[in-house]
């Protein structure tokens, strides 16, 4: 990230020429300046593989990638958000390779950390963008209001204009969280201010989806790693998510697995089967429909996931989790009501328009209650 | 199932022992380091195994760690954070552990080798020393 922090007399450009000549370094003699030894070096190659999944074989090829490779120019705008994927990322580890990674980039334009603000920070994306035209990466997170542009706006600019202006230039783009993905909670039924993600707009440009709410840090480092290190965007899956973090379920790659197996699971929070340790499937448990890293690469530090401490996966990797039917409702369950879709399916084709209209109304009306529903009680049931 | 239960804090314990052997990932994995030794010995091959890229459940990494037990050689490296490099009780075996600023691990490997190549001396590191060394004889040579 760029220091900023003696560059205060400096203007927006001024510090944008500063970093172009930061820019024609390569990340090893970046790394080299900054006392970084090349067993430091390997040491950190070795976690990146890691965490990325690679064969270990992989971990020449990245150090001498990393090595050659020079500093990406990155512009992170964030529209309608909570700032979760931020602080995932920004308050993750210690510093070692997440930091290493995030040193390794020109981060010219991020509202939250930016130290410039007000017209001088719209500059330096300006400035930015003119100057590495065509080669920067651009990260997004959150939804984008459609409904109303005054939903949302960044210096008056609303964010649909301002995703439309600096994605003409991005090299790709990288939507970070599930609202910058799927539309995440503001696209939640009944969805108020027209929510929609960075795909549903952008149709010309390279897009890699991160979604979680939030994403695993290392999942997001490991994306903008890969694009150091091989120049392209990674192997994506039919909802273009990485492959090697979104790749396998949850439920294959949870501990608890050969519990289901053997059918045994936990019917409430604390009951035998929650205190042995036992499958979460009937407390609402979204593993099995829901792709991700965490059962893997886990959270804080590698300490754990939510099954492990003992939560359901609530599958926040996956578009509108908000409105699948109750967080601590199991899979098997029904959603909708059964017979009220078959009323509906009994309406004919012809009326399957206004039966889908009247069934997502019928959902809007119920959706209080149905949030409602969980209680203590439910947990306890 | 073995009397060793994984210590956890708190009154609530994990009803999980050591022995239990959840995945059934503990038994391939040392029999994937024997395969490895093997190609060591006939084909001067080595092979590394990242801990973290198989699902393992809690106490299962531990029983890996203890079956391969320790050996002769202990080393700790200190470069962004400690690591660990340990040559187990079965010689050319080594697990090798490396740790954040917060003594966290970030990864660990079993490395199949004569020696783990972060343990040597790297060329540039070499490079770098030579000419620190130099200079510092000359500025010793200027200030006597």
């Amino acid at each position: 990230m760029t220091d900023r922090t003696n560059n205060k007399d400096k203007s927006p450009a001024d510090l944008v020429q500063l970093e172009k000549s930061r820019l024609d370094k390569t990340l090893g003699e970046t790394m080299r300046s900054q006392g970084v030894s090349r067993r430091s070096f390997l040491k950190f190659c070795a976690a990146t593989a890691s965490m990325m999944a690679m064969s270990p074989a992989m971990i020449p090829r990245i150090a001498h990638a990393l090595e050659s490779a020079r500093r990406p120019s990155v512009i992170w705008l964030s529209f309608q958000e909570c700032t979760g994927c931020t602080e995932s990322l920004t308050r993750a580890h210690a510093p070692t390779v997440e930091s290493l990674i995030f040193d390794s980039i020109s981060l010219d334009y991020h509202h939250t950390l930016q130290a410039a603000a007000g017209h001088a920070a719209e500059e330096a994306r300006e400035a930015a963008m003119e100057e590495n035209f065509g080669k920067y990466l651009l990260v997004v997170d959150g939804s984008i209001p459609m409904d109303n542009p005054g939903y949302s706006t960044i210096a008056g600019i609303s964010n649909y204009d301002m995703l439309m202006d600096t994605a003409k230039g991005a090299a790709a783009i990288i939507a970070v969280g599930t609202c910058a993905t799927y539309g995440g909670i503001p696209h939640a039924d009944p969805n108020p201010t027209g929510a929609v993600s960075v795909g549903d707009l952008i149709k010309d440009k390279p897009i890699i989806n991160v979604p979680g709410c939030p994403p695993i840090p290392v999942v997001i480092t490991g994306v903008l790693t890969h694009f150091l290190t091989f120049g392209t965007i990674p192997e994506l899956d039919h909802i273009g998510r990485p492959k090697v973090f979104y790749g396998q379920s949850i439920h294959d790659r949870c501990y608890r697995r050969p519990f289901y197996d053997k059918g045994l699971f936990a019917e409430t929070f604390d009951d035998e089967g929650a205190r042995k340790g036992w499958c979460l499937y009937k407390l609402g448990c979204k593993g099995p429909t829901t792709y991700n890293a965490c059962a893997t690469t886990k959270w804080n530090n590698g300490t754990s996931f939510p099954i492990e401490s003992g939560h359901p996966c609530l599958g926040c990797s996956e578009p509108d989790f908000w409105d699948g039917g109750g967080f601590y409702k199991a899979l098997s369950m029904p959603t909708v009501n059964i017979t009220e879709t078959a009323i509906y399916t009994a309406a004919g084709a012809a009326a399957a328009g206004v039966a889908l209209g009247a069934m997502n109304r019928g959902k809007k009306n119920s959706a209080a209650a149905a949030h409602t529903e969980t209680t203590i009680d439910d947990l306890e049931k | 199932m073995s009397e060793t239960a994984i210590p956890v804090t708190g009154e609530v314990k994990f009803n999980i022992h050591i022995g239990d052997e959840l995945t059934q990932n503990v038994k391939p994995l040392l029999h994937e380091i024997k395969y490895a030794l093997e190609n060591l010995i006939e084909n001067g091959e080595t092979s590394i195994i990242d801990l973290r890229s198989i699902p393992l459940a809690p106490g299962e990494e531990d029983k890996i760690l203890h079956t391969l037990g320790k050996g002769e050689v202990a080393a700790k490296l200190s470069a962004l954070g400690l690591s660990e490099i340990i040559e187990t009780q079965y010689a050319g075996v080594w697990v090798v552990t490396h740790y954040n600023d917060e003594n966290n691990i970030i990864s660990r490997f079993i490395e199949v080798t004569t020696m783990p190549n972060i343990l040597s001396s790297q060329t540039e590191d070499i490079m770098a020393a030579y000419s620190s060394l130099t200079l510092d004889l000359d500025e010793n040579q200027e200030t006597n």
